[in-house]
This record gives structure tokens, C-alpha cells and sequence, in this order.
């Protein structure tokens, strides 16, 4: 494979930019708090009350306890990034052919 | 899109990560047979692109938000089997660090974002594209579009996944245990939110990224 650098390059810049994402408030449909469904259908269904919280995500939300906003969704934009790259890239190892 | 926990029923989501499991088997053996390791960079790279272009929320009218996934980008650039693999990857982080999307729910939203997104977005790009050559306008408008159809059809499947809750899962006296919305609420605000907004993000994004990389970097398409 060719040099890749440009992309490595503008990972970094999309990294930077992320808290652009902050601007837009409210979740995503079906992605609400179970608490949000008191108000929006008078209760909270059982089962999601029960579930909701199966797995506690160390930065929930995207944020990192101790940083700002911004800060943290930055972090965490980066960090996920890097996660991704290694997980990709010892799966990907496993999972191709090496023709060298 | 990121069903978080509770929204499906246990029994819902275990269909889920069946339905999502011979796509991941068949991924892996496709990718060893195929893709050639010095890809694996590039996999890496539009992974973590898809990871972070999930970060860019956008408003929907009404105050949800959406974005765009990079899924039938990665389908384009390196075939529809590695953007299962990576978009999964990508999904899988979100989850276990960040709450995006559940534990639980994770096959479901494998199903939709890694498998009927890339696939769905990868036949309407070659449908549109044909035989035209790299850097034709039919080849962008396929880009656009399949972006654009992808990603309505992982909503869709959302929706369907959300609306069958309420029917399936709930107390004798009829109340839902899980997600309260019905298929005729889940599926127009889905489709809304993706026909108006994360749709043409993803068109543009997938469309805008080859247009980018047929521009200032050509070896990289030619190396697919």
C-alpha cells in the first residue's frame, strides 16, 4: 500500500473538529434516557427500566469525568479512534492474506 | 441509530446477534481469502473514520439529532465484507467505552449499521456506477445515492426492530415493557430523521471522501 499519510492526517483534523457535533442538542431518536419516557409517555416501560442499565460505559456519553465538554468529547474522539485502529488492525492482521 | 440497552427485549436482541453472526463468520473467511494484509492500514483508517464521523451530530427539525456512518464509504473502497468488519470494530468501541449504543443491543445495531448499511449501500453504488470508469459523474452520484439508500434502509430496519417491541413485549393489560413506540410512530420519525438529514450526510460523505481520494490520492482506489 502507498503512502497513506494524507488520511492518517486527516483523521487528526476531524479529531480536532468533533465538538462541531456538540452543537447540535437533543439525542437521536430512540436513543433517549429511560428517564425522558416519564415525560414523553407518562411512565417508564419496565423492561427498559430493567436493561437500561445492564453495562455502565467507562465515558458515557462521550464525556471524561474532569475535562470539559469540548475537552473530553476531543479525548474521547481520539482515544476511540485509536481503539478502533488497533482493534482493526490486529483483527485485520488475523483476518487477510499475506502475499508479501 | 445506537440502540442503547433496554429499548429491545432480551429475546429481540438475542435474534439480533444471531442474525448479525454468520455475517461476521463469512466476513472473516471473505477478508483472508481476499484482502491482501497490506490493506489492513486502510481498514484502519476508515474505520476510525467511520468511528469518528458517528461523532458529528447533526439537528433533525423537531430536536433529535443524526449522523452519518461511513459504512457504504468503506463497502466502496474496500468491499462490502470489510466494512462489516470494520464498522462491527467501530461499534463495538463505541459501546463498551462510551455507551453508544448497547451491550446487549450490540448485534442488532451490527445488523443495521455494519451489515444492511454497507451491503445496501455497496448494490445501489454499483447499480448506478456500472461498468463507467473511476471518477465518472455516475460513479459519485452512485456513491451519493447508495450513502443516501444505505443508510435509510439501517433505519428502517431500526424502526422495525423499535416497532415491534410494543406488539411482542408487554404486561397482560397490554402495556410495553420495552421501546413504547409502535411500527406506524418508530418508522416515520426514523425515516425522517434519515431521509432529511443523516441520508444526505452520508451521501455527501461518501460521495465527497472519493471524490477526494480520485483527486489528491488516486493509488488508493487503484489499490482496491
Amino acid at each position: 500500500m502507498k503512502n497513506i499519510t494524507k488520511l492518517w492526517i486527516g483523521l487528526g483534523i476531524m479529531g480536532l473538529l468533533t465538538p462541531l457535533g456538540l452543537l447540535a442538542t437533543g439525542d437521536a431518536w430512540g436513543e433517549w434516557g429511560s428517564e425522558a419516557f416519564k415525560d414523553m409517555v407518562g411512565f417508564v416501560p419496565k423492561g427498559l427500566e430493567r436493561f437500561s442499565d445492564f453495562f455502565s460505559a467507562p465515558f458515557a456519553d462521550y464525556t471524561i469525568s474532569g475535562t470539559g465538554d469540548v475537552s473530553g468529547y476531543i479525548i474521547s474522539a481520539f482515544s476511540g479512534m485509536l481503539l478502533v485502529i488497533l482493534l482493526t488492525w490486529t483483527v485485520g492482521k488475523i483476518f487477510t492474506h499475506n502475499d508479501e | 441509530m445506537h440502540i442503547p440497552d433496554g429499548y429491545l427485549s432480551p429475546q429481540t436482541c438475542a435474534v439480533m446477534y444471531a442474525a448479525a453472526a454468520p455475517f461476521w463468520y463469512t466476513a472473516a473467511k471473505k477478508l483472508k481469502k481476499n484482502l491482501s494484509s497490506k490493506m489492513v492500514p486502510l481498514l484502519s483508517v476508515f474505520s476510525a473514520f467511520s468511528f469518528v464521523i458517528m461523532m458529528f451530530n447533526a439537528p433533525v427539525p423537531g430536536g433529535t439529532t443524526a449522523h452519518a456512518t461511513g459504512g457504504v464509504l468503506i463497502a466502496i473502497i474496500l468491499g462490502p465484507w470489510a466494512a462489516v468488519m470494520g464498522v462491527s470494530a467501530a461499534l463495538f468501541i463505541q459501546a463498551l467505552f462510551f455507551g453508544d449504543g448497547g451491550i446487549l443491543a450490540f448485534g442488532a445495531n451490527v445488523f443495521n449499521m455494519a451489515v444492511i448499511l454497507p451491503f445496501v449501500g455497496y448494490w445501489i453504488y454499483k447499480l448506478t456506477a456500472g461498468s463507467s470508469g473511476p471518477g465518472s459523474s455516475r460513479q459519485w452520484l452512485g456513491a451519493a445515492l447508495g450513502g443516501y439508500v444505505g443508510i435509510n434502509m439501517a433505519a428502517l430496519a431500526a424502526a422495525i426492530e423499535f416497532g415491534l417491541q410494543p406488539l411482542l413485549f408487554h404486561t397482560a393489560n397490554g402495556t410495553p415493557l420495552y421501546c413504547p413506540y409502535n411500527i406506524s410512530q418508530a418508522v416515520p420519525a426514523m425515516l425522517f430523521a434519515h431521509m432529511t438529514v443523516a441520508g444526505i450526510a452520508e451521501g455527501l460523505v461518501t460521495a465527497g471522501v472519493l471524490v477526494f481520494l480520485k483527486k489528491s490520492m488516486p493509488e488508493v482506489l487503484a489499490a482496491t
